[in-house]
């Protein structure tokens, strides 16, 4: 398993040939990207920053793969998700996963990204002509988490 | 009782700081008593902490809530709902 957060760019050709590399057991290998889109609830985002919480952050994430791992049989994990200041077209954050078959990939790649969605500490907050905000916190995003029978703020009270 | 608080986001900004560290009275046990003994400053830290309003709340690193019981040298963090990925 493998978490990385970091400023800079990942190649994600580079990044799954190294998660698979030399383990004749994979048979496949799920990836997920997410970049920094243009538009967001009707404002044009010219840039972006990305906070996070140092020493939480790698624990969370390092927490949600081990929940992946305990649900699917994986070979293998890979988190890395970027901070700092961001710009439309950019790679944010890379999941990808290796197991025997597609199935199991599927669904652990998935099930990390909804769980990261909720659970990891990153905030982001948007560069708009109206000028800086931060951006809310969706009830898509627990309800993605949910469908895996987990409540979100179950481990973060809502109070 | 000695800890360290950490802000993020909007309540760090809201907040104008994002980490202090604190000594507290005997009566506040739970990371929810710091919370409320932090809204007794009034202002900027009645509104950012008010009950009610959508908060998380971290132990040691952990997502906690209000009952958590706190120990010496503990960090307490308040942040909004994450939006990462």
């Amino acid at each position: 398993m493998t978490i990385r957060v970091q400023t800079q760019d990942f190649d994600v050709g580079t990044e799954l040939a190294s998660l698979r590399a030399g383990d004749a057991r994979v048979g496949a290998v799920v990836s997920f990207v997410g970049t920094v889109r243009d538009m967001n609830e009707s404002a044009t985002i010219s840039e972006m920053e990305l906070e996070h919480y140092p020493g939480m952050t790698e624990k969370a994430l390092e927490d949600i793969v081990a929940q992946a791992k305990a649900r699917w049989e994986l070979f293998n994990a890979l988190v890395i998700h970027r901070v700092g200041p961001l710009k439309p077209l950019d790679q944010i954050v890379l999941v990808a996963v290796t197991s025997a078959h597609r199935g199991a990939a599927f669904a652990a790649c998935e099930f990390i990204m909804d769980y990261l969605k909720t659970q990891a500490p990153f905030w982001k907050k948007e560069q708009t002509p109206q000028g800086a905000r931060w951006v809310d916190a969706r009830s898509t995003d627990d309800q993605a988490l949910a469908k895996w029978g987990i409540v979100s703020g179950k481990n973060g009270s809502p109070s | 009782m000695h800890i360290q608080l950490r802000f993020f986001a909007g309540i760090r900004e809201a907040l104008g700081t994002s980490q202090e560290a604190l000594t507290l009275p005997d009566h506040v046990q739970t990371v929810g008593d710091v919370r409320a003994y932090l809204r007794e400053r009034g202002g900027a830290w009645s509104e950012a902490l008010a009950e009610g309003r959508a908060l998380r709340i971290a132990y040691n690193h952990q997502m906690t809530d209000a009952a958590t019981r706190i120990g010496d040298g503990g960090e307490v963090a308040f942040f909004p709902p994450v939006t990462g990925g």
